[in-house]
């Protein structure tokens, strides 16, 4: 459904992808791990336009959108949702507001009927009575998962999650992943997440994928990736500071 | 050698920024029409730039009036008879230091705000998250902000020329002994309306101006706190500087077809 193809970026002298390919196919989930810094955020946000590569292509169902601006990339933009790593509330908006802002600004519905989805939505991800706070009064696991409500409050066929678990306490990290494998099996969403927590990409993808000095590495299921004999990668995912890949 | 290629690399970074700036200012042009359906967001902006900026442009206004006062008669005492001093104080308030010192301390105020919170937008990367739900930004948050500056400057000029003008008949009227009817005989002496309209027409380009200058430079705010501290500051002095520049360029064209005639 979603395919990189040999994307190139570089930021002034720094090249952080040095083609990339990776392909996602409907309904699946696909976790991109890597050191912090190594580019995967960047990655992830070539998929919807808020970067665009210097070079490669991007293709959402066999149309390539690398290039699409305007009104042609938002109607692309619609079938996606993305969760960012700081959840990026707005803090003008109040939690409903935030969660409905997508379906006030491209919907006929009314406040209202905005606000009832908006509760639906809080609901699914476990949050109820906090409609009218402001996320400044939230903690940080709610404040993902308003950002997780407000993802899907479009109901897209594709979710982005960029870092879903960082800064987290480690049992809301479990629940945020539990909420992201039950989306997934309940709504049927494409999902893609990097991150660098490997408890995180073991629990909530089918296929793991390692980006390594802009390329990615590695590519298959997380029982695949246990049983690697490469040891950059193996000391990635066991975590280890000792080993191929040097540590600045 | 260096200092030439510094010199040049400056002069092509600014002219960059000019020609961004104006790319910003085309495009939330065009999202205007868009904006103003979403009566909510431009009323706002309207009332924070305008409204929330009464009691500062009271307190300023009020006392650039009284010194206003001050100085004229200073400079008339023994040469220029008192009558005159309304007709000054009136020229020079509704075509200058209303306009004009309105938009530094508003260009001050809210150039500051907006390019805080759009550059904080920024940062924690809630321009992004706009641009996910397919929300144009440019249409969400510059053309309101554009909007309510180039509309609420020319009403709160409106309102800092009554109270300059007020400010100075008070002080004419305690601190130098001018009656009422000698003030305002002078205020209606060579007064035309057109100079309080040429005024307003400057305050909506400076009003145009702050709003810009403060998404423009919110909108392209870098790296957490000490990037908004920059921007901000940017926004601050662009705004100071352009509406200086700006004010220069309009009194060539404006006024000066009266002065000829």
């Amino acid at each position: 459904m979603i395919e990189l193809v040999d994307i190139h970026k570089r930021f002034g002298a720094n090249e952080v992808l040095s083609g990339v390919n990776l392909a996602v196919k409907k309904g699946e989930t696909v976790v991109v791990i890597g050191r912090s810094g190594c580019g995967k955020s960047v990655l992830l946000k070539h998929i919807i336009g808020l970067v665009k590569p210097d070079s490669g292509r991007i293709m959402v169902d066999g149309a390539d959108v690398t290039g699409l601006t305007g009104e042609a990339l938002y109607t692309v933009r619609k079938r996606f949702g993305m969760l960012f790593q700081g959840a990026a509330l707005f803090d003008s908006l109040s939690v409903w507001e935030n969660v409905g802002l997508g379906l006030l600004e491209h919907t006929a519905m009314s406040e209202a009927e905005v606000r009832v989805r908006a509760s639906e939505k809080l609901a699914l991800v476990g949050l109820t009575g906090v409609e009218d706070a402001r996320p400044a009064e939230l903690s940080g696991g709610m404040k993902k998962r308003v950002g997780l409500a407000r993802a899907i409050a479009m109901d897209p066929e594709v979710v982005l999650y960029d870092e879903p678990t960082t800064g987290l306490d480690p049992i809301m990290a479990d629940v945020i992943n539990e909420l992201i494998r039950t989306l997934q099996a309940t709504l049927k969403i494409t999902s893609i997440a990097v991150t660098h927590d490997m408890r995180s990409a073991y629990k909530i993808g089918d296929r793991l994928a390692m980006l390594y000095g802009g390329k990615i590495v590695f590519h298959g299921t997380p029982e695949e990736i246990m049983r690697t004999r490469d040891e950059a990668i193996k000391q990635f995912i066991e975590g280890r500071a000792e080993g191929p890949i040097s540590v600045h | 050698m260096d200092t030439f290629q510094y010199a040049g690399r400056s002069l092509i970074a600014s002219l960059a920024d000019v020609g961004a700036a104006f790319l910003l200012l085309a495009s939330a042009v065009r999202a205007v029409p868009a904006a103003i359906k979403e009566k909510q967001l431009v009323l706002e902006q309207m009332l924070r730039i305008g409204i929330g900026s009464m009691p500062l442009v009271l307190v300023t206004s009020i006392f650039t009036g009284g010194v206003s006062a001050v100085q004229a008669a200073y400079q008339f005492q023994d040469y220029v008879p008192m009558r005159y001093l309304g007709t000054v104080i009136g020229k020079s308030v509704v075509i200058e230091l209303g306009p004009v010192l309105t938009a530094l301390v508003i260009g001050g105020r809210v150039g500051a705000s907006i390019a805080a919170e759009l550059g904080t937008m920024k940062v924690t990367e809630q321009i992004d998250a706009l641009e996910t739900l397919a929300i144009n930004p440019v249409r969400y948050l510059v053309a309101p902000r554009l909007l309510a500056g180039v509309v609420m400057l020319p009403v709160v000029t409106i309102f800092a020329d009554f109270v300059a003008i007020l400010g100075s008949w008070l002080v004419a009227l305690v601190g130098l002994n001018v009656s009422t009817h000698t003030f305002f005989t002078g205020l209606r002496l060579f007064f035309h309306a057109s100079d309080v309209l040429n005024g307003l027409i400057k305050a909506f380009f400076f009003g145009g101006i702050i709003a810009l200058m403060g998404c423009y430079h919110g909108m392209r705010t870098e790296g957490g706190a000490e990037g908004v501290g920059i921007a901000t500051t940017r926004a601050v002095v662009s705004s100071c500087l352009l509406i200086l520049i700006t004010d220069y360029i309009l009194a060539s064209l404006l006024f000066r077809a009266v002065f000829m005639g």
